[in-house]
């Protein structure tokens, strides 16, 4: 199994289309939604972390390809910059998953980024701009 | 066994000085005990860094050709005030930009405004600045729109009215039913999170709780400048309720502070965004305390464990200025990321940054140490516990 964080852009035309339904029921894929914003008549955007064989992944993509959705691979969703960051330890409650953590010893704020799941909760608690959603921004 | 300022002023330009921070004291009073201690150490140097609303800069942006005495003016869009002389303007640290859609779109993102205008100041970078008039026969132009940058304008120095607050409040969200957005951080419902504002054993004032050596004309770092207390700060108020080491158990003491910003640093001074209340500054304060004699040393040998702060409910208690106390906690415990109130387990965070705070203390301490800063006498005092000073609220309020 692989795991793959896909941000993909939808054409108006295409914001109706069952796409999540497809990727699983033709691909076996397991997926996660990390942010949707998909309305008719607009366009629209999904992040989504896929698993499946690197098999199914591939023709998930080229099935991505073949209808036009623009997709590309996010690396980084949420990134957090040290040199910003003044470690004020605003974010820690919010972190579901202890991503950022202090060091309590000297109170320094470190970011584990194999825990984010992109929940996106510490985006507005910082008031530095220290993290950001990586390509949306 | 006392020193004065000048006896220490002389070691530190002899380079034997000993200066520890505000950290570092706590173990040595313990191992050595009072006595020895305050014989051999001769600073203790303590800092904060937070966000303190109540800042702002003076600038003179020196006079256009022709003259023009500013009536309204902006800096990237945000306005100064210009009720001075031709020239001269404030721009405050919580004025947000013009046409900032606020809270239109809840909660609103403020992503910039004055704090961020005195940061950019810093950082060396152009402003777009424009400004209006009325014309005079003196000051005829109307208009100027022009780039302006720190180091083309006469003088550029924050004047903060009130900064270091000698401890804080800690907030919770008891009552409402969704999160609030408070200028102490987002707050949920159900208390489910706590947010508090100090360096706790670092800060300056929790150092010489009752002001016996910080008053008017001292000395301090200010935002990576030598800068100086100006005064008490606004809402000044010594006569908060004190524990037995003459801690407060909430906002008790305040400095007004001024200083020099073209000698500033934005590793010390940051504009900040409060989603849904606003913009401010985040400061870089270091005080050094001259160890007089070993009272002054006591005070500053306190640790976290005993400084209590006061939580408040900030959905409907604060807001309505109803003064209810739902628990005192200390920072030990604040600092390891749970508290418990009302039997129940509470995560908390900062809005202080304590490893910047140590920072400055620790930056403070090594310049004293090579001598590049020299501590000064105070002028005068500020009120402390035996003066007549009286924090008050608006006597009417319309309904």
């Amino acid at each position: 199994m692989i795991k793959k964080t896909v941000i993909l852009n939808f054409p108006r035309s295409l914001t109706t289309e069952p796409i999540t339904y497809k990727l699983v029921k033709e691909f076996d894929i397991n997926f996660n939604i990390l942010k949707a914003r998909i309305k008719p008549n607009e366009e629209g955007l999904l992040i989504i972390q896929i698993k499946g064989s690197k098999d199914n992944l591939d023709k998930s993509m080229q099935y991505l390809d073949d209808i036009g959705i623009n997709w590309k691979l996010l690396s980084n969703e949420i990134t957090w910059d040290n040199k910003v960051c003044v470690h004020c330890t605003a974010c820690i409650s919010h972190c579901p998953t202890d991503a950022l953590n202090i060091d309590r010893s000297n109170m320094y704020v470190n970011f584990d980024h194999d825990k984010c799941i992109a929940c996106e909760r510490c985006l507005d608690v910082c008031s530095y701009k220290a993290i950001s959603f990586g390509d949306l921004k | 066994m006392s020193k004065t300022i000048s006896e220490i002023n002389e070691k530190i330009r002899k380079g034997t000085a000993v200066v520890l921070n505000a950290e570092e004291i706590i173990d040595v009073v313990e191992e050595e005990g009072l006595e020895n201690a305050a014989k051999k150490v001769d600073v203790v140097t303590t800092g904060t860094f937070g966000p303190m609303c109540s800042s702002g800069a003076f600038i003179n942006t020196g006079h256009s050709s022709p003259k023009i005495k500013m009536q309204k003016a902006w800096l990237n869009n945000v306005e100064a005030y210009c009720g001075l002389a031709a020239v001269d303007i404030y721009i405050g640290a919580t004025q947000i930009c013009e046409n900032d859609p606020e809270n239109k779109i809840f909660p609103g993102k403020f992503s910039y405004g004055g704090g961020h205008v005195i940061e950019d100041l810093i950082a060396g970078k152009d402003i777009y600045f424009k400004a209006i008039a009325y014309g005079t026969d003196c000051y005829p132009n109307k208009e100027v729109i022009t780039a302006i940058n720190i180091k083309d304008v006469n003088e550029a120095y924050l004047f903060n009215p009130r900064n270091g607050y000698q401890n804080y409040a800690v907030a919770v969200n008891m009552h409402s039913d969704r999160s609030i957005y408070t200028y102490m951080g987002i707050l949920h419902p159900n208390c489910a999170n706590a947010n508090y504002c100090s360096a706790g054993q670092l800060s300056p004032l929790l150092n010489d709780p009752l002001y016996k050596t910080i008053g008017i004309g001292t000395r301090i770092f200010l935002g990576g400048a030598q800068g100086y207390i100006a005064w008490q700060g606004t809402q000044h108020n010594p006569h908060q309720k004190r524990i037995s080491n003459d801690t407060p158990v909430s906002a008790a003491g305040t400095i007004a502070l001024i200083g020099d910003m073209k000698q500033m640093s934005t590793e010390w001074i940051r504009g900040t965004s409060l989603v849904g209340y606003g913009v401010s500054l985040a400061v870089g304060i270091g005080v050094p305390i001259p160890i007089l004699n070993k009272e002054v040393l006591k005070y500053t040998a306190v640790k976290d464990e005993e400084i209590y702060a006061t939580v408040f409910d900030y959905s409907e208690d604060y807001p309505n200025g109803k003064v209810n106390s739902i628990a005192q906690v200390n920072y030990k415990q604040l600092k390891s990321g749970k508290i418990v109130i009302n039997n129940k387990e509470v995560p908390t965070a900062g809005l202080s940054s304590y490893a910047k705070a140590l920072e400055i203390a620790n930056t403070l301490k090594e310049d004293i140490k090579k001598g590049n800063f020299e501590l000064s006498e105070p002028v005068a005092k500020i009120p402390s516990t035996n003066s007549t000073i009286k924090f008050k609220s608006m006597s009417k309020t319309n309904k």
